[in-house]
């Protein structure tokens, strides 16, 4: 085997700290080949990050560093900083998380990428270093690069400034692109077109790249081999297909098993990590995973296994670090007997279809101004936000509302959450029309209609000790204290925490338990709907499960009904019962979750399942992607007709007379087998999700 | 029930867990109170507080002079056996007069610190709650009143109390310096207004003035409570300033301020007339600093003494 491009060994970094140091890297050893695709898989605070920015040259000051980076013939961790300066951005490149904060916002992109080519090499003239600037924007997939070379960062879209993060990477032909979580911000169908812009990027650079994310599917289509990072250490790597379909460690079988896969979620539950990984200032001894393993015996909690192949199966067998790795691999321990998997609600436990709805919106319209920067800041526009969305939830039953940011999604439950008469449409609760209640009605309808926040780090008073956070309702009912008192305790093991953690305040809690108090204060008031904005997508994925699941038994147990906001498709298809799919403020399809995952009719609802990622390489590869053009249009921009047809794979492939309809008429929701569909070309879309 | 509190396995929290009675978790006061008692800091602060005003107000039935008694035999007189702080150049005892100053400094810079603390707290939180024309109007009065100088305002108002006690003066301290503090809490609040809990409390039904008192309030905290200490030390040296030119608190009354301005000009030939106010000064001034710190901490469970 040739020399490797970059080899790591036994890295280690070490952040000195008051309390004791923290150890962020522990001895991680891989090798990336050139030209290869490696992928690095890990939840935050494993190390992942660190681990590659060590490589840059790019840590604090404080940070101590042991171990070799060996980079074309040279140790990187010898070099001093200037020596760095001549590899950073010339031979290894980086994108960042956050496009953002990577650009400088006073400079126009095109001067910076023209920066990044003559800072390595002076003798390119200034306006040789602009062409290229063009030529790369072009390369990434920048609509008129001409022009918009001279604009700013601001003037971007995020997946737009991606793609410049990605034309800055590889102004210098660079052999190896370092991406640190490129698409963690971006929704499904950006993400899909960044993915590609970077394989686009290194077939035409021939560099290696190494993807940092914690998103299993982004790995699985793309990456040769994949290392699994936890608590500072690599922990199983090897190809793949190898960790996808073998995996030996007990982590990494449990985190494959906790994601839903669009395809198959719903029909059984997930798997969920007990616990949160130990803090890297106070390591236990043993093996780290320990504690949350269920197959840990006397030996992990006094060892910490080395990442070796297990001997047992021969020598085809990867790397894991396990001491029980033998025994997996071979085949004594089943990989799904693993995690024990809670049994899949019954379905006789679920309440039957054809209830009274307890919640209605008829045409549900928010419209905000659009106000002009002068004194008397007159109306210049309109951002139609939400505009004319209808739905209905019976008790017992899901709802879920997907869409990419900025499609209206959140607006319209908040809108619903106001109980106040809608500029537009009606909201009924339990039959009540909320236009026509009192003051005093109003607040006694809100015991039975609460909500749940996406980040439960800022929808909890960090001032209130959580006892008093979850009691919050109550108070607003008028209940008693003593009252209040015992429901807490109720509530608290109810979402699976301790009654004695009352007296706690949110800052001490994980970002996990912080989403279950925000779960407990929802249903403190035993309300009949309860209303969840992306409850888990600001959680790792391993606590993402734990989630899911306590709301399934809720929604059982409790006979609740859902409204569940999200971007993420398959853990919609986990959790949802009908499913409304929603674009610039309507919702374009809308059916039981079967039908419309099952059977997507409509073009937009077939692009995002289809730019959903799948933790499984052997699908990722084979499978057809639709790739939506451009960005989601701004809700302000007024289009006529189908307001999907700017973006339309379907648009794109029809005849003059089929786009004169989608040019002159707004389709309006027509029922299309179980589903209702906004769309007049259904019976014509030869499109189909792979 | 519950008497022990078992902790979860990999909770992320160490440290004793307070005990409660059982079936009943402490509320918000009484977790403030329970980590105010065990501060340091709070106890030294308050102790030293309460002993300046015992002083204060007891002092002087334990003293021979009053602070307006002159003792001719003794003019400009070092600290000695009878006049322990000494004596001014008109025979005053200092001790005396530090007493009396003491007293009215404390209600002046009391009522006035805290007053102006307090309605900057309520004025801007309500600004920035509610927003849209209620937030323009109150905007543009406090802009108004910033750009009237408050020398301008006594200088007007001054026939309507002239020779009414030293209330009136804190009054005029805490009705006045409020603007700029209550400004900066409504720029804080119109971010927290946008914050989820904000947004949860008023989906849960709570009328503005309770999401205010209950969610906007305790997150400024720390700054009100800075604003509040050093408030109170500001006015007491503000009414200073008045009392030179003629409006604050007029001989024979005498304040701290107006104490250390005399001695001030003899400070080094004749410490003991700088001295004795001055250090009273700088203990009103420690003591409130102490109690402010600690009791940002409590409210504050991130600051720093409750991170660990």
């Amino acid at each position: 085997m040739a020399e490797p491009l970059l080899s790591v060994r036994n890295l280690s970094v070490t952040f000195p700290n008051r309390s004791g140091d923290v150890h962020a890297v522990r001895g991680v050893s891989y090798d990336i080949a050139e030209g290869e695709f490696f992928g690095i898989v890990g939840e935050s605070g494993s190390g992942k990050s660190v681990s590659s920015l060590a490589i840059m040259g790019l840590l604090p000051d404080n940070a101590r560093l042991s171990g070799e980076i060996r980079f074309g013939g040279r140790d990187l961790l010898e070099l001093d900083d200037r020596q760095l300066s001549g590899i950073r951005g010339h031979d290894i490149a980086i994108v960042f998380q956050d496009p953002l904060s990577a650009l400088t916002p006073v400079y126009t992109v095109g001067d910076q990428i023209a920066e990044a080519v003559r800072i390595h090499d002076r003798a390119v003239s200034r306006q040789a270093a602009t062409a290229r600037a063009v030529d790369l924007l072009r390369i990434v997939g920048i609509p008129d690069p001409v022009r918009r070379a001279s604009s700013f960062p601001h003037e971007f879209s995020g997946g737009m400034r991606q793609r410049v993060m990605i034309a800055m990477a590889i102004a210098n032909n660079p052999r190896l692109i370092i991406a640190d979580e490129p698409t963690t911000a971006l929704d499904v169908t950006i993400q899909a077109q960044i993915l590609e812009v970077l394989e686009k990027a290194r077939a035409i650079t021939g560099a290696a790249v190494s993807l940092i994310t914690h998103d299993l599917g982004v790995i699985a289509g793309h990456a040769d081999r994949v290392g699994v990072m936890y608590a500072g250490r690599l922990v199983e790597l090897g190809t793949a297909t190898e960790v996808f379909h073998a995996p030996t460690m007990p982590y990494t079988i449990g985190l494959l098993r906790s994601v839903p896969n669009i395809r198959t979620a719903g029909s059984e539950r997930l798997v969920s990590l007990a616990g949160r990984p130990p803090s890297l200032g106070a390591l236990p001894r043993g093996c780290p995973f320990a504690d949350r393993c269920p197959l840990a015996i006397e030996v992990c909690r006094q060892v910490e296994p080395p990442l070796v192949p297990p001997t047992a199966a021969g020598a085809a067998a990867h790397p894991a670090a396990c001491h029980r790795a033998d025994e997996i691999a071979s085949g004594k321990i089943g990989r799904a007997e693993v995690f024990p998997v809670a049994d899949a609600i019954p379905a006789s436990a679920r309440v039957p279809r054809g209830a009274e709805p307890v919640l209605s919106v008829r045409g549900l319209k928010r419209h905000f101004p659009l106000l002009g920067g002068g004194l008397l800041r007159r109306p210049v526009g309109t951002v139609r936000a939400v505009d004319g969305v209808s739905f209905e939830v019976a008790p017992g039953r899901t709802f879920a509302l997907v869409g990419e940011s900025g499609c209206g999604k959140t607006t319209t439950v908040l809108e619903v959450m106001e109980l106040a008469k809608p500029q537009e449409g009606e909201i009924r609760v339990e039959g009540t029309d909320v236009a026509t209640l009192g003051r005093v009605e109003r607040r006694t309808l809100r015991a039975d209609i609460q909500m749940v926040f996406q980040d439960a780090a800022a929808a909890v008073d960090p001032r209130l000790p959580v006892g008093d956070v979850i009691a919050e309702p109550l108070l607003a009912q008028r209940m008693p204290r003593a009252d209040r008192d015992a429901r807490v305790a109720e509530l608290l093991e109810l979402v699976g925490l301790d009654r004695g953690m009352a007296e706690r305040y949110p800052h001490e809690f994980s970002g996990g338990q912080r989403q279950r108090i925000g779960i407990a204060r929802g249903l403190a008031t035993r309300p009949k709907i309860l209303v969840l904005d992306e409850p888990v997508s600001a959680l790792d994925v391993s606590v993402q499960a734990g989630i899911i699941n306590l709301l399934e038994d809720l929604k059982v147990e409790l006979g609740l009904a859902m409204v569940f906001v999200a971007h993420d498709l398959a853990i919609v298809r986990q959790i949802a019962d009908e499913v409304g799919v929603m674009y610039l403020g309507r919702i374009i399809e809308q059916g039981p979750i079967a039908e419309v995952f099952g059977t997507p009719r409509h073009p937009y609802t077939q692009a995002l399942m289809s730019a959903a990622p799948i933790p499984d390489p052997a699908i990722e590869r084979t499978r057809e992607r639709i790739v939506l053009e451009g960005d989601l249009p701004s809700p302000a921009q007024r289009i006529d007709g189908c307001r999907f047809r700017t973006r339309c794979p379907l648009y794109r492939i029809l005849d003059a007379d089929a786009r004169a309809l989608c040019d002159g008429v707004d389709p309006e929701l027509e029922p299309h087998g179980d589903a209702r569909v906004a769309c007049h070309h259904v019976d014509r879309n030869p499109l189909v999700v792979a | 029930m519950m008497s022990e509190l078992v902790l979860a396995q990999g909770e992320p929290v160490e440290g004793p867990t307070p005990q409660t009675p059982p079936g009943r978790h402490g509320s918000r006061a009484a977790i403030i109170w329970r980590t105010l008692r065990t501060n340091a800091r709070f106890w030294v602060g308050a102790s030293l507080l309460a002993v300046l005003i015992v002083w204060a107000i007891a002092g002087p039935f334990l003293w021979p002079w009053r602070s307006v008694d002159q003792d001719t035999d003794w003019l400009l007189a070092p600290p000695m056996a009878g006049h322990w702080f000494g004596t001014d150049e008109l025979g005053h005892d200092v001790y005396a007069q530090v007493m009396s100053g003491l007293g009215i400094s404390l209600t002046v810079g009391f009522i006035g610190g805290l007053l102006a603390t307090a309605l900057a707290a309520v004025i801007g939180a309500f600004a920035g709650y509610i927003g849209g024309a209620g937030d323009a109007i109150i905007t543009w009065m406090v802009n108004l009143l910033l750009v009237i100088p408050t020398f301008f305002i006594l200088i007007i108002c001054y026939p309507f109390f002239r020779g009414s006690s030293y209330w009136i003066i804190a009054l005029f301290f805490g009705l006045t310096g409020w603007m700029i503090t209550s400004q900066v809490i409504r720029a804080q609040t119109r971010a927290l207004r946008e914050r989820d809990y904000v947004r949860a409390a008023r989906f849960m039904g709570f009328p503005p003035f309770t999401v205010v008192r209950r969610h906007i309030i305790p997150n400024v905290a720390s700054l009100l409570i800075v604003d509040a200490a050093l408030g109170i030390g500001g006015v007491i040296l503000a009414e200073t300033t008045l009392s030179i030119f003629g409006f604050g608190i007029q001989p024979p009354a005498v304040s701290l301020g107006g104490l250390i301005f005399d001695g001030s000009s003899s400070a080094t030939t004749r410490p003991w007339l700088f001295m004795f106010p001055g250090f009273t000064l700088v203990a009103i001034l420690f003591s409130l600093n102490l109690l402010g710190d600690a009791l940002r901490d409590a409210i504050d469970p991130t600051s720093g003494a409750n991170r660990g």
